[in-house]
């Protein structure tokens, strides 16, 4: 890096974007950076992170996507120094850095809340790094000077923090990091803190920085926009595990599972079961489908919003009654109730609510994973008193209870962790509970749904059923013992069997 | 709306009539005493007398250097263990912080007494070391307010700002003196002007030690207890001096260090 700094340094300063070309790597296909097996464990027990095998290329835009807690930051933590794994190592251009303090990795970090130091003013801010390096003041203020023009504050050097907005602290936090010329700059949801217009402008003023520098960016996000918008890799996890690591095309048509497809863009995902050759059965229909998957397993099947086709009724491979219809801009959003499936659509025509519509969907258009887990989800309403409601049936627990950090504001609504407000008529909770913690009985009045088993397969030990309900949604059911085809049951759920997720 | 506004207005009445009777007045009577001698004749006698004895200014400086010592192992014994009470993640913290602050709740007599025979089994003569006595029983008594204020300072810092240092390539020792160390002044700040000024009057503590050295404290009792009100008034006048300029100072210092250019400081 010594050879382009002093290269830099001779530049004209009017030549700024050739100047930042300079620190581009020819060799794109080399991994800067690589994560193997690493498994991050807190002294109370929890599990941050498990397992995680990752490669970064040189001069890739790789972004961490999941929801909180799902251990992204832990891992951006450890890439920087500030956690060590518990186990794995961590390689930066082939040699193992996991032990390595932050100040000695060639890594700079980017902070969620800027960090910039308030007793500094802006220039001894971005000089800060610098200064450890033990450059010269010649230098340093030649340096300092560029970094403010790449990011659009030049001038700026005398003021303090604490008059900046928002926006130009965030600026000054990304100046402060890659003036140091890092081989690799982490992001920690710098644009958490900035509104939605500010937000949008960042992500593509970063985009143009990365292709700009050339300097490898790891970026941590819960925004899946955010993600498809900026990346040229995403990292999709989910309870400290990879979900999937893809191109954003691919994770967005191709996801891997249903929390891939929940969680990028938005999606109808229902269980189902394959009833035939390229036949699928869910959401209370039968439809044709491409992918070649052997009859009678348990599916997951994904339908975009947008894939949707709203036909009359008679001609829809299913049918449903329009539920609501909110105009978007650029297209309607409309949900369809088809028996205790909802179905979100995107169109540009219109029904009224009320109305009876068909829904086609093109076979290729429907994604069928097969359900590893065969963990059964359905949504949960909130009722007046924020009790969870399912079925007419009131569950013994409150949304308070169940979601993390959710409580009730001074004023009777009710806010999630983040503070924003959970509106009941609005937000539902997904509600996931794996097919051995549900029971059956013959009591079908005790069970929070009732209905017919419509398939059952030996699993060596164990049987599985697939229960068949008048809600148009199908339940997996594992149970030791032999129940007979078409048997009406009702399904037993324990609530603290169940875990829950707040549907925005 | 109206009412309202009355009425909160006039909760502050109590205070403000507390305020004219117990500071002002006084202030007030004591500004009198001090520019007037025994016939209630204007005079700077007083003033010129304070700093033309060399026994009164002997005290001034005997104080100045038993607050300046006190307040320097103050600083030194309470940063530490501040620093160490904020950072750790002591599961019993809290356990603690409670033995720093419980001296504060025992009564401050029994803990000098305590302290006076402790000494004397150390020392047997207190009469050896006064300055030492008096460094140590002030130290004793003033100790957790230099605690306190440090530690609330440090145990608000930001902890991502230290990461941050160590990130830009700081190692533990640089990251602590350019930014934990900074940001924790105005904790030192307000610790210091807590412990200094008591530390340069509160003459009790060496009274009870049996100390026989001077503090201002001990110069202004001696003076009432002659009668001498005039003198008295004077040297507590002076002190509120002292005192004002000292806090102007230290406010200048903390505003310093909000606003100005970095490792200026240091």
């Amino acid at each position: 890096m010594g050879k382009y700094a002093s290269e830099l340094l001779t530049c004209d300063a009017r030549l700024k974007n050739e100047n930042w070309e300079i620190l581009k790597m020819p060799n794109q296909n080399e991994k800067i950076i690589e994560l193997k097996n690493i498994t991050k464990t807190y002294e109370d027990g929890f599990t941050a992170v498990s397992d995680f095998n990752l490669y970064v290329l040189r001069g890739e835009f790789v972004t961490f996507l999941g929801p909180s807690g799902c251990g992204k930051t832990t891992t951006l933590r450890m890439i920087a120094g500030f956690e060590l794994p518990t186990s794995g190592e961590i390689l930066l251009n082939g040699r193992n850095i996991s032990d390595l303090p932050p100040y000695e990795r060639p890594i700079n970090t980017v902070f969620q809340r800027y960090a910039l130091f308030p007793h500094m003013n802006i220039y001894e801010n971005i000089a800060f790094g610098l200064r450890q390096k033990k450059l010269s003041e010649d230098v340093i203020n030649k340096k300092v000077k560029r970094v403010l023009e790449l990011v659009d504050l030049e001038g700026f050097e005398g003021r303090s923090v604490s008059t900046l907005s928002g926006g130009q602290q965030q600026r000054i936090a990304i100046a402060r990091a890659v003036v140091n010329e890092p081989q690799i700059l982490l992001l920690d949801e710098p644009l958490g803190a900035l509104d939605l217009k500010m937000r949008k402008e960042m992500q593509l003023e970063l985009k143009e920085m990365h292709d700009r520098l050339g300097i490898t960016f790891i970026y941590v996000t819960h925004d899946q926009e955010e993600a498809l918008t900026m990346s040229d890799t995403i990292v999709v996890m989910s309870e400290g595990k990879i979900q999937q690591i893809g191109k954003p095309e691919d994770i967005y048509n191709e996801p891997k599972n249903a929390f891939v497809a929940d969680f990028i863009g938005e999606s109808n995902i229902f269980n189902g079961i394959m009833t035939g050759h390229l036949k699928a059965r869910f959401c209370g229909g039968e439809f044709d489908c491409v992918d070649d998957v052997e009859k009678g397993t348990h599916i997951t099947a994904v339908v975009r919003p947008e894939d949707v086709e709203i036909t009359p009724v008679d001609e829809g491979t299913i049918r449903g009654t329009v539920s609501s219809v909110i105009f978007k801009g650029m297209h309607y959003e409309i949900t369809v109730q088809s028996g205790r499936n909802e179905m979100v659509i995107q169109s540009v025509n219109t029904p009224k609510v009320g109305d009876t519509v068909g829904m086609r969907v093109a076979p290729d258009n429907i994604h069928i994973m097969i359900a590893e887990d065969n963990t059964n989800y359905f949504t949960a309403d909130i009722n007046s008193d924020f009790r969870l409601e399912f079925n007419g049936k009131v569950l013994d627990t409150s949304v308070t209870r169940i979601i993390k950090g959710s409580h009730r504001n001074e004023d009777g609504t009710l806010v999630d962790a983040a503070g924003d407000t959970i509106d009941p008529n609005r937000n539902r909770i997904i509600v996931s509970i794996q097919p051995q913690d549900i029971r059956m009985t013959d009591q079908v009045e005790e069970g929070l749904v009732d209905g017919y088993i419509s398939n059952l397969i030996y699993k060596g030990d164990h049987y599985s059923y697939v229960i068949h309900t008048d809600l148009g949604q199908d339940f997996i059911v594992d149970d030791e013992y032999l129940w007979n085809m078409d048997d009406h049951v009702g399904l037993l759920m324990p609530v603290e069997k169940m875990s829950f997720r707040l549907k925005k | 709306m109206h009412v309202l506004k009355f009425s909160r207005k006039s909760l502050g009445i109590p205070y403000a009539v507390f305020l004219v009777l117990f500071v002002a007045l006084p202030l007030l009577v004591l500004l009198y005493y001090a520019f007037t001698n025994g016939q209630g004749h204007f005079t700077v006698a007083n003033l010129t007398g304070f700093f033309t004895d060399p026994n009164t200014l002997g005290t001034l400086c005997y104080s100045l250097a038993v607050a300046f010592v006190t307040t320097l192992v103050c600083l030194l014994l309470a940063y530490p263990a501040a620093y160490i009470l904020a950072t750790s993640h002591l599961k019993r913290k809290q356990v603690l912080i409670l033995l720093f602050i419980m001296p504060m709740w025992i009564n401050f007599s029994l803990r000098i007494t305590a302290l006076k025979e402790l000494l004397t089994v150390f020392e047997g003569n207190l009469a050896r070391f006064p300055f030492t006595n008096a460094v140590v029983g002030m130290t004793y008594d003033f100790l957790p307010f230099m605690i306190l204020p440090i530690y609330n300072t440090l145990s608000r810092l930001d902890g991502s700002l230290i990461e941050a240092a160590k990130d830009l390539g700081a190692n533990d020792v640089s990251a602590f003196l350019k930014i934990t160390l900074p940001l924790s002044v105005p904790g030192i700040v307000s610790g210091v002007s807590m412990v200094f000024l008591p530390a340069m009057t509160n003459y009790v503590v060496l009274d009870m030690l049996y100390n026989s050295t001077y503090i201002m404290g001990s110069l202004i009792g001696s003076y009432f207890s002659a009668y001498n009100w005039h003198g008295g008034s004077m040297i507590a006048l002076i002190l509120l001096a002292i005192i004002i300029l000292f806090t102007l100072l230290t406010r200048g210092m903390e505003d310093d260090n909000q606003n100005a250019v970095g490792g200026a400081l240091l």
